[in-house]
């Protein structure tokens, strides 16, 4: 029995490869994670961690090696099929629809849970509106409710970007720099209100992070990536003080 | 929680607030029509009932609009349809018109339906012109078609309703009132859609394709079907104006007849679905009295119309209204 095979391992990849012409992005990547284990990704730019992200959600194919879910192989499969999977994931940039305002926003991602999209149910119903707004008010979203998506700042478009991924009630969620363009003050209480709603779910999470005080107060578990490689792979205070990371990732050890 | 089950009981209670009035005004207007048919002079009665046909067409195309992308060759499903009900009219010797235009609806489904979905993996310019071509293949066809009347295309003789033939001076009024009553039946049809679940994620689609896939709908498979209510709609308006003009020609497919459908609908807008139907009256009083005061210059008012509603409505006609029923729901919500 492979360690993949066991139940309780959420995601595991195996051999995975991806090359982008001459630019390694993944090579021989292996990696378990554990069915609740709240994993960060760390590397510098171009080191693979979002081409990584975005081969588990099916956006980009690898060049060999596969991907299962609870052991059930998911290489390559569409992202719209990877998603009714139970794998969910925001966006560096928050994928949102601004024409719309948040409630409507939220209405989407509750539609898109219950296939085949309906030609008369309305949208507003009242299963799918106390769906969105306990979504909301866990992300303290309440009061923008009505607001248009353009008019918001960009730290609520970030939490509205994870509320919106988890209305499908995921099995691992993945979320992309969910604190890049925020500012300093607004980082820690911010992931502390996605690590509060995150909590009333058996999700498992896996970020993809710059900043390192995040990930040692967030992560259970860190994986440092270096031009397609893992040079680290364990806890957060053990793998950020191995001398690779602080070369390569944190800088302060040249 | 108690806050949360109260707000989305009043969000839901919002819904209902809007959607029920705009049900019986759907069917109150269908009947006011039906009424005013009566008294309003013959020339006027068959001008609505050729904008009625003919917004149906441009309904299709907002539907399009809505998820992001917009047909230029609708005219094609519109030749469909009204080549199927005058075919059906003089061969088979069907002659309701409720029949024959709900058989040119979905004739136009049926021949659309092989290229729906390789239609709907383009988007913006490729995917205009990709049923332009349709539309322009088909008027090649037809007009090479000898046995459909070749250029000339050919007369269809008057239709029954319920077994019953109309008495001349009645006749006109059975086409208006078979146009106004299936019009606005599709009309209310597609705001129920507009307001449902697939219509508010093809909605999301034309803003962000990419969220609308992760988030695990296929918006391809939501283009497709769209397209394809579209050709039910387009078929539909081509069969009520083959009916109400008594021929059918090549020219129903030709590119100016496809380009008259998109002015109708940047006019309109893709927020309402009432304001293509004023927008296609507009457009059919503008060209009616424009070719008689201005019969060289016509297609210039037209042009010069258009440019001031893309100025100063550049959302079309239907923001006028929609902004401000958007604004007082915010408003209820908040």
């Amino acid at each position: 029995m492979t360690p993949s095979s066991s139940t309780n391992i959420a995601i595991s990849a195996r051999g995975i490869q991806k090359k982008f012409g001459a630019v390694v992005a993944a090579a021989d990547i292996n990696i378990d994670i554990p069915h609740g284990q709240k994993l960060s990704l760390i590397g510098s730019n171009g080191a693979g961690k979002t081409t990584f992200v975005n081969m588990i959600t099916g956006y980009i194919k690898p060049d060999a090696g596969s991907i299962l879910l609870h052991d059930e192989d998911i290489t390559g499969l569409a992202p719209r099929v990877v998603s009714r999977k139970g794998i969910a994931r925001s966006f560096q940039i928050p994928q949102l629809y601004k024409e719309l305002s948040v409630l409507d926003n939220m209405l989407v991602a509750v539609a898109s849970q219950q296939p085949p999209l309906s030609f008369w149910r309305p949208a507003r119903n009242a299963v799918a509106v106390q769906r969105a707004e306990e979504l909301l008010q866990r992300f303290d979203l309440s009061e923008h409710s009505a607001r248009l998506v353009g008019e918001l700042p960009g730290g609520v478009r970030k939490l509205l970007d994870i509320a919106m991924a988890l209305t499908r009630y995921p099995k691992v969620l993945l979320l992309d720099e969910p604190t890049s363009g925020v500012s300093a003050d607004e980082k820690f209480p911010m992931m502390e209100t996605v690590m509060r709603a995150l909590s009333q779910e058996a999700v498992t999470v896996l970020f993809v992070e710059h900043d390192m005080d995040i990930v040692e107060r967030f992560a259970d578990r860190v994986i440092a990536f270096y031009s397609g490689r893992i040079i680290a792979d364990d806890k957060p205070d053990v793998a950020l003080s191995t001398p690779d990371v602080q070369r390569y990732v944190t800088g302060t050890l040249r | 929680m108690t806050m949360t089950t109260s707000s989305s009981s009043s969000a839901a209670a919002s819904q209902n607030a809007y959607f029920y009035p705009a049900l019986l005004l759907g069917l109150g207007s269908i009947i006011a029509l039906l009424l005013i048919g009566l008294v309003i002079p013959k020339w006027l009665l068959f001008l609505v009932t050729i904008a009625a046909a003919n917004g149906l067409v441009s309904l299709g195309i907002v539907i399009l609009m809505r998820s992001g992308v917009v047909s230029f060759g609708q005219g094609m499903v519109f030749a469909l349809g009204g080549y199927a009900a005058a075919l059906a009219y003089g061969k088979l010797g069907i002659t309701d018109a409720l029949v024959l235009s709900l058989g040119g609806g979905l004739v136009a489904v049926i021949l659309s339906a092989p290229f729906a979905y390789l239609i709907a993996r383009y988007r913006g310019i490729f995917f205009a012109m990709l049923s332009l071509s349709l539309s322009m293949v088909l008027y090649g066809i037809l007009i090479k078609s000898e046995s459909m009347g070749g250029s000339d295309g050919f007369n269809m003789g008057r239709p029954t309703l319920f077994g019953i033939r109309a008495a001349d001076e009645w006749s006109s009024y059975l086409n208006y009132a078979v146009t106004i009553t299936l019009s606005g039946l599709c009309t209310l049809a597609t705001y129920i859609y507009f307001n449902s679940t697939r219509g508010l994620v093809s909605l999301a689609a034309r803003d962000n394709e990419i969220r609308v896939e992760y988030l695990g709908s296929s918006v391809q498979e939501l283009i497709a079907t769209n397209y394809l209510l579209a050709a039910f709609m387009g078929g539909m308006g081509g069969a009520l104006a083959v009916i109400a003009l008594g021929h059918i020609e090549p020219n129903f497919s030709y590119w100016t007849t496809s380009g008259e459908f998109v002015f109708v609908s940047i006019l309109a807008g893709h927020y309402s679905v009432i304001a293509v139907f004023i927008a296609s009256t507009v457009l059919e009083i503008v060209r009616s009295f424009s070719s008689l005061y201005f019969p060289n210059t016509w297609q210039l008012v037209l042009g010069l119309f258009l440019l001031a509603v893309i100025r100063f409505l550049p959302r079309g006609i239907g923001s006028l209204w929609e902004k401000r029923v958007k604004k007082q729901q915010q408003g209820e919500r908040a």
